[in-house]
């Protein structure tokens, strides 16, 4: 039997209003607990919920991004619950009006290939607050700070067929929601959470199997991992005769599999009804004309024109536009230095590599363009070679603003040399003292050129023009 | 001079002058609370914290600072309304030492105007109550006679006012909670139009219902009061925009048309039914017309009030949890153990009782033959009543089909009690402005109160129809 994967997501993003939803207290992350709390976040009696207008913005901003139909008359549900991180008892949702539905983002795994996911619906809501448990586990705290915080909820349709298409999903609209600046879109921060519902069935099969729901799922390669293990899990059940249990379950990355949370008869009846202490939304053309308009260009749009201005590869492009922080310092920096191809070298090499290093992300960049476009137009001056730029790069990096690039060439002594009788020098010393690696390139054995090369490099101490010392060791050899 | 003989608007004009002084005026309530504390009207009053407050505005009033014609009375508030500087129990057990950390709006409104706020008033628990039996700090009991019933449930508010332990009071009405017991105790009471003035602070009961209204012996103190604490409100989204104007008052009612259902006066007391009669016989007297008209507007009135009351109530009371404030169960021992004992510790037999209607009416399965349809049923009769208002400026019905009952602890619990909430519940389903003013007694000498219904946001002239008949006695 041929098994498919069927897919579905639901997922909570948090929005970067400075505000609450409800209430004038700020969103801000981590501070001391209860610290950023007032009457209305911590459901105190008699408070009532004021809904702030930006969220409101920044919600249909993301249902247009995500192609989806503004349902203009929308409203807020209760949604009832006992949990001591819910201070009303009730979360304020959406649930019969959501603001959005009826949605689609195009896709493509391998950059060729296209694929269109529905969106089911979107809608607003208001996080809950946070359980501490204490480590001899004999206390349980609750900070309400996020208590309050704005979510969008968004809801696709099973239309993914593998993980590769969740991932390219979730990285787009991880893109599209920081171009906005509606969300940073961090799953280590939870501001941005995931839960998968996957199903499986034959190939061919029109039904879809029982799904289970999987959830904390705290970054991209666990959501993989997840998918990957709950898929064979279910085909593994299937093909032994049993039946999948309809159940949410808990993902755990360090052992690598899902244990059962909750099966659906221990569900909730969350007694849904509308919220009689909010006013019916109504968003008028007008607001929906100028939210359309204020969209950013996002990364694919971005990556054509930096195609088409910059001349750099379409792959290039995208890499460099799928980052809102990362297009933002390519594009100023090369405004300044106008060498993009200097500047992608760096970019591309270095930036991303120190990145994944110190496992930092792009928006935690310091460097300045002005500094950047500076450095670019001391490596394409040819100043110093790759090898010193990529010291000087590396020092750079991490330093504020106050770094002195030409101060820290001359301290260090990293000017390229380019003193033909140096190289020369150099270069015969080798050539005198590896007399059997001169007979072995002179048999035919070419490749023991980059033995000379790094060797007069060494001599050098790394300092000279590269293509210099190519040349006159080829010019030395042939005299040979 | 005897203030208590003053209204409020007298009382302040005499401070003005200097024929009297704020704290003549608190220790004057004082007596009156000293004297009458066999009603349990109160369940907290501070005499230090008003007469410091008299202080403040009197220093005030000296130096010549206007701060409204009602500054320096003595004004007592229910106790489901949010103060600083006095515990808010909602006459519960779950939060019978509750201090918030806030005023509600009103509150902060009248100690602007120079009120002085002796103390909290006892009601029903949580407001859940037309009789003022069910608060866990006893009933509170009727100053006609004290077998009987205050009513409520912002019964203490009214007995304040009826005994002069305060000059004014505000309480709450949700489905007759203010003009009832005004109408057992003698006394004015009026609920605004639904968002005419701020619920922040206030402690939620039915949100869609819940208006704060106000007590007091004449008219025009209830139009003053309300002008004070009127207005739209930013922690408020139900808040009408348009401030509305309570006052001045009108005593023209000529030309003006009036509409009493006869369904509201079969099967009532015959009291109660003359004392209407007289009434439309004395609007008549002032040249208004008034039409005895087959208006059914009662019928699905009380069945739709508690499916959305409770539901919404199940779900407003469900932050009494133990967690964050109010009562926690002693012993427990998980967190479904805290939830389970805090609530039924915490919370009266009424208050349970509503709680679980609401989850019933709300669960899955059941909302829509009742929640859903009850507020399609709202709907409707707001078109009903949009309807009477083309023709008809008033409509008139007696505020409850009879007198103040007894005092029965059990009897009251039953069902069969919410069918007297009959004439009052259907205005609060529209958010309308009613009042309650007292006419004629009956033969046992228990007051009458008649009810003046209007259309939205027609507070001033609800309030000038009884401001005149404010000279006009009942017949017997």
């Amino acid at each position: 039997m041929k098994f498919e994967t069927v897919i579905g997501l639901e997922i909570h993003v948090e929005l970067a209003t400075k505000s609450k939803i409800f209430c004038s207290c700020t969103t801000e992350f981590d501070g001391t607990p209860n610290s950023h709390c007032c009457p209305i976040c911590t459901g105190m009696p008699g408070v009532l919920p004021v809904l702030n207008k930006s969220v409101v913005e920044y919600a249909v901003k993301t249902g247009i991004a995500l192609g989806c139909e503004i349902q203009k008359y929308n409203r807020f549900d209760r949604k009832n619950y006992f949990y001591p991180d819910l201070p009303k008892a009730y979360q304020i949702s959406q649930l019969y009006l959501p603001f959005a539905r009826n949605g689609c983002v195009e896709i493509s795994v391998d950059g060729c290939n296209k694929k269109n996911i529905r969106i089911h619906e979107i809608h607003m809501e208001e996080d809950a607050g946070k359980l501490i448990h204490s480590e001899t586990g004999d206390a349980t705290y609750i900070d309400y700070n996020r208590c309050g915080v704005p979510l969008i909820e968004i809801v696709t349709e099973p239309d993914f067929r593998s993980s590769e298409e969740v991932i390219a999903f979730l990285a787009k609209i991880k893109s599209m929601f920081e171009y906005m600046d509606v969300s940073d879109c961090k799953m280590q921060e939870g501001s941005m959470r995931v839960d998968v519902n996957l199903s499986v069935r034959e190939f061919g099969d029109k039904e879809l199997g029982t799904r289970t729901e999987m959830k904390n799922l705290n970054s991209f390669k666990g959501i993989e991992r997840a998918i990957n293990s709950e898929s064979q899990r279910q085909i593994n059940l299937i093909s032994s005769g049993e039946r999948v249990i309809q159940e949410t379950r808990r993902w755990d990355d360090t052992k690598g599999r899902s244990s059962s949370m909750r099966t659906k008869e221990n569900a909730n009846d969350y007694r849904y009804f509308p919220e009689p202490d909010i006013p019916p939304l109504m968003i008028d053309n007008n607001t929906l004309i100028r939210l359309t308009g204020s969209l950013p260009e996002f990364a694919e749009e971005k990556a054509e024109r930096f195609t088409k201005k910059y001349f750099l590869s379409k792959a290039d492009s995208l890499i460099i536009a799928s980052s809102k922080h990362l297009a933002q310092l390519f594009e100023q920096t090369v405004i300044i230095c106008r060498n993009p191809k200097e500047e992608r070298y760096w970019l591309l090499g270095q930036v991303m590599y120190l990145l994944k290093e110190k496992a930092m992300t792009p928006d935690e960049i310091t460097l300045t363009p002005q500094k950047f476009a500076e450095f670019v137009n001391i490596c394409s001056s040819e100043r110093i070679n790759r090898q010193a730029g990529k010291t000087v790069f590396e020092n750079m990096f991490f330093a504020d603003d106050s770094f002195d690039i030409e101060n820290f060439i001359t301290e260090n002594s990293l000017e390229q040399v380019d003193d033909a009788n140096a190289i020369r020098n150099a270069v015969l010393r080798v050539l005198a003292e590896n007399p059997n690696t001169v007979e072995q390139f002179k048999s035919g054995q070419t490749k023991v050129f980059g033995f000379f090369v790094g060797q007069v490099m060494k001599v050098l101490k790394g300092k000279a023009k590269p293509d210099s010392v190519n040349k006159i060791i080829k010019e030395e050899l042939n005299k040979l | 001079m005897d203030l208590l003989k003053l209204t409020a608007l007298e009382l302040s004009a005499a401070i003005k002058r200097g024929d009297a002084t704020c704290f003549d005026a608190v220790n004057c309530v004082f007596n009156s609370i000293q004297k009458h504390k066999n009603l349990n009207a109160f369940i907290t009053c501070d005499r230090e914290y008003a007469l410091k407050r008299a202080k403040e505005v009197q220093e005030q009033i000296d130096n010549g600072v206007y701060l409204s014609p009602l500054a320096g009375v003595p004004i007592s508030v229910k106790d489901n309304i949010s103060t600083k500087d006095f515990t808010t129990t909602c006459a519960s057990r779950m939060l019978e030492n509750y201090k918030p950390c806030y005023d509600a709006t009103v509150v902060r409104r009248l100690n602007e105007a120079g009120l002085i706020i002796i103390g909290k008033t006892n009601m029903d628990e949580f407001a859940m109550g037309s009789t003022g039996e069910t608060s866990c700090f006893g009933s509170v009991k009727n100053p006609f006679c004290e077998n009987k019933v205050a009513g409520g449930s912002s019964s203490g508010s009214a007995v304040s006012v009826a005994t002069g332990q305060a000059f004014l009071s505000l309480g709450s009405d949700t489905g007759g909670s203010v003009r009832q017991p005004a109408a057992h105790c003698g006394v004015f009471g009026f609920k605004p139009t639904y968002g005419a003035v701020s619920r922040y602070g206030l402690i939620a009961y039915a949100s869609s219902l819940d208006q704060i209204g106000v007590f007091s012996k004449t008219a025009e103190d209830s139009a003053t009061l309300l002008d004070i604490i009127c207005g739209k409100d930013e922690l408020d989204s139900t808040t009408i925009p348009n401030k509305l104007s309570y006052n001045p008052l009108r005593e023209d009612i000529k030309y003006r048309k009036i509409a009493i259902p006869n369904k509201c006066i079969i099967g009532v007391q015959p009291e109660v039914r003359n004392a209407v009669i007289s009434f439309a016989d004395n609007l008549k007297s002032l040249g208004a017309t008034v039409d005895f008209t087959e208006l059914d507007i009662f019928d699905y009135g009380v069945a739709t009030y508690y499916i959305i009351a409770s539901a919404q109530a199940s779900s407003n009371l469900s932050r009494y949890d133990g967690v964050r404030f109010g009562r926690r169960a002693k012993d427990y021992s998980t967190l479904s153990d805290m939830y389970l004992k805090t609530r039924s510790e915490g919370f009266g037999y009424e208050v349970k009782k509503r709680i679980m209607l609401g989850n019933f009416v709300l669960c899955e399965g059941y909302y829509d033959a009742y929640y859903k349809k009850a507020l399609e049923v709202k709907t409707l009769i707001d078109n009903k009543f949009d309807e009477i208002f083309l023709n008809y400026d008033y409509i008139i019905t007696p505020t409850s089909p009879t007198t103040a009952p007894t005092i029965n602890g059990e009897k009251s619990l039953t069902l069969d009690t919410y069918i007297d909430d009959l004439f009052t519940v259907p205005v609060n389903l529209s958010g309308l402005p009613a009042l309650s003013m007292p006419f004629g007694n009956d033969s046992e000498g228990m007051p009458i109160g008649i009810q003046i219904i209007g259309p939205k946001c027609h507070d001033n002239d609800v309030l000038s129809l009884a401001y005149a008949l404010r000279n006009m006695e009942a017949n017997r």
